[in-house]
């Protein structure tokens, strides 16, 4: 059965959209931009990082745009003064809350934070950084993990269960002291699950999960073949 | 007992302080060279894999990256244990001769030449590069050139000038094309020519400083420096020769892997670098010098034409070895001159197009050592990692800290010289601060102070209290 189109406005435009999409899609799908980390097109949305907080007519709390399903005659407003000072906030804490340094990341330059930040107008931090003392596990013949670079988006995780179905990744601990876990809290090069697939990697938005020997600025993320590999799990043959 | 502090030295890369202390009479009982920062490299790259090695020490110096970028990426060759394809040996050795240039470029035109074209004496308020572009404008022309050129170079081969990433663990990331060697060699007899004039006019000027030349820094160490099979002077490759303080060798064709055979590190009370001497003669016996004139005096000949007769009249004039901090203005313009003459060869060579640039691997061998010739002298990276590759140890020697305690000691030789303490001069502990320039010190990284930074030099009596002061506007 063909599901229901609703009306809604996205900054004062009509938007055609579709039942069950989140406010998100249906503002991709319109070509409509709304800042975002932790979202990865076939991913289950999370609402991790909360960069897509967007505005609602009708009450004064904000909505993440990912997981907040559509109704018919919503008005959105996605670019707003309070908007981009929450969204600024978001941002950096989420830099000083490990020791991001791009200069000698394998991401610089490619990076997705490192590029919303440079973005939204971001060289500097109001807070005081957090330096926390991370590990690297490069247990992993192929890959490796850097805490320090982790924002905790959870890509990874998503991807090994929802497109991979290994369920390598989870997070272990709360609050700051949240930590991506492999296997029970294993070294990843000692997890049994792990199919070394390499999907987390490419989902990872910084360099916290990267291919190993790659020098500063080398690593390159296809996220769009986690895209693609979504795409084709929908097609019946 | 009065004191005299220089804080901070100005027109080096990185910061310092000079102390020198004063007796009842007004002269000087003794100086202290404090380097003021602490960086702590070694210690917070432990963890981290061995193959962003390169990228994160490079850092240490905005001056000369391409020389940590090297030394780094040799450690981590030897930690892969590969033979990396002869194109990007040719292509680092490139890059290498060009940041010779820059670096040398930038030391004399730049930092130097206020003292050397100004004079010690003159007025320190237009003493730095602006005085130069006024009173001397085609000197600067040629030296901003000159930078520009090996900068270029840098920025052909690696697409950025500063910081770049194209030096990595197995060789380089990238080939270079034939446009860029083109455009390059086209520069070139621009280079040389700038090179040839600058030789000449310091060649004849030597002659108004023949006080700094007896007096900086003039007391014998040894030399130090990296030197092919044949005895030619070498920047990337080679083996480290020690030359005693009368010229004879001591200890040649020590490979990188050996170097704490023979060269052990001292601790200072009062600075956060560490003093390198000679292991044999044990500390401070062994102090010796690295850097341009450690190389003119431990090599036996450059091994390129133009430069090695500049080499001979070099010796002729000064001895061999010629022993003051001076000279190390003259043997960077005949480094430069060499360099030009490597680009030169380097480019002529067809194998430095070959695409094969990068070998693989993981890791084979659980320490590695690299050791170049940085712009300022002999530079080793030695680190240790585990299974997994991740860093476990690591110790750098730059080329500074080998030249720690004989600058420190030239400061000494200085100050006795020129410092009457009852009535403080600012030309006077101008020259102490030259001395320090002579040996081109990068003492921390890149922030290079320029001859507009605020200084102040005060002069303290044993109660505390100032009795003279001189400050910039």
């Amino acid at each position: 059965m063909p599901k229901k189109k609703l009306s809604i406005r996205i900054d004062g435009e009509l938007i055609n959209a579709v039942e069950g999409q989140t406010i998100l899609q249906a503002a991709k799908a319109n070509g409509k931009y709304i800042p975002t980390l932790c979202d990865l097109e076939g991913l289950t949305p999370v609402g991790a990082c909360r960069l897509c907080i967007v505005e609602v007519s009708g009450t004064d709390r904000l909505f993440q745009a990912c997981t907040t399903p559509i109704q018919d005659g919503m008005s959105v407003i996605t670019t707003s003064a309070r908007l981009t000072h929450d969204r600024r906030i978001s941002l950096e804490l989420l830099f000083v809350e490990r020791n991001h340094v791009c200069a000698v990341c394998v991401s610089n330059g490619r990076c997705e934070l490192q590029s919303l930040a440079s973005a939204m107008g971001i060289s500097t931090v109001r807070f005081a950084y957090n330096y926390p003392k991370l590990g690297v596990d490069l247990s992993h013949p192929r890959f490796v993990l850097d805490h320090n670079r982790c924002i905790l988006c959870t890509r990874c995780v998503r991807v090994c269960a929802d497109l991979e179905g290994a369920h390598v990744w989870e997070l272990t601990s709360r609050g700051i002291h949240s930590r991506i876990v492999s296997d029970l809290n294993q070294r990843w090069g000692d997890s049994r699950s792990c199919t070394n697939c390499g999907k987390c990697v490419q989902a990872c938005p910084t360099g916290a999960l990267a291919e190993k020997g790659y020098a500063v600025e080398e690593m390159v993320k296809r996220t769009d073949n986690i895209s693609s590999l979504v795409e084709r799990r929908e097609v019946q043959v | 007992m009065k004191r005299i502090t220089i804080d901070p030295v100005t027109r080096i890369e990185g910061h310092a302080k000079i102390i020198i202390q004063l007796d009842d009479s007004g002269r000087v009982a003794g100086t202290e060279f404090h380097v003021t920062q602490v960086r702590g490299f070694e210690k917070f790259t432990e963890g981290r894999p061995f193959y962003e090695m390169p990228g994160i020490t490079s850092r240490i110096c905005g001056i000369c990256p391409i020389s940590h970028l090297l030394a780094s990426s040799k450690a981590c060759d030897a930690i892969m244990a590969v033979r990396i394809p002869p194109a990007a040996k040719k292509l680092r050795e490139l890059a290498h001769c060009a940041q010779m240039v820059q670096s040398h470029a930038l030391s004399f035109f730049y930092l130097s030449a206020p003292d050397l074209l100004l004079g010690m004496d003159s007025e320190m308020a237009s003493r730095n590069v602006l005085g130069v572009i006024a009173a001397h404008p085609e000197m600067a022309r040629d030296g901003i050139e000159l930078r520009k050129f090996g900068l270029q170079i840098i920025e052909g081969l690696a697409q950025e000038r500063i910081h770049p990433s194209w030096i990595v663990p197995g060789g380089v990331a990238s080939p270079l094309s034939g446009a860029v060697r083109d455009r390059i060699l086209c520069d070139l007899p621009s280079a040389k020519a700038i090179a040839d004039r600058t030789l000449s006019f310091f060649k004849k000027a030597l002659d108004n400083y023949k006080d700094e030349i007896e007096c900086f820094g003039s007391a014998p160490t040894m030399h130090a420096g990296l030197v092919d099979r044949k005895g030619n002077l070498q920047f990337y490759d080679g083996e480290l020769r020690f030359r005693s303080r009368s010229g004879e060798i001591v200890e040649d064709a020590i490979a990188a892997e050996q170097y704490a055979d023979w060269i052990a590190e001292a601790s200072l009370r009062d600075s956060y670098l560490k003093a390198p001497y000679f292991k044999p003669q044990g500390f401070p016996e062994g102090t010796y010098r690295v850097g341009p004139l450690a190389r003119m005096n431990v090599a036996d000949q450059c091994g390129t034409p133009l430069a090695d007769a500049e080499f001979v009249e070099f010796h002729q004039r000064f001895g061999s070895p010629a022993h003051s901090a001076f000279l190390y203005h003259y043997a960077r313009l005949i480094e430069i001159v060499h360099a030009l003459e490597k680009i030169e060869l380097l480019l002529a060579d067809p194998q430095i197009l070959e695409k094969q640039v990068r070998a693989t691997g993981g890791v084979n061998s659980l320490e590695g050592v690299g050791m170049i010739e940085a712009p300022r002298g002999t530079l080793i990276h030695h680190y240790k990692v585990n299974e997994e590759g991740g860093i476990t140890w690591a110790n750098l020697i730059v080329a500074t800290g080998h030249n720690n305690l004989a600058i420190g000691r030239s400061v000494q030789q200085v100050s006795e010289r020129y410092i009457d303490g009852n009535k403080l001069q600012e030309g006077m502990l101008n020259r102490v601060s030259a001395v320090v320039r002579a040996y081109d010190p990068c003492l921390s990284c890149s922030t290079h102070a320029l001859g507009e930074i605020a200084m102040r030099i005060q002069l303290v009596d044993a109660n505390g209290q100032l009795q003279d002061e001189i400050a910039t506007p």
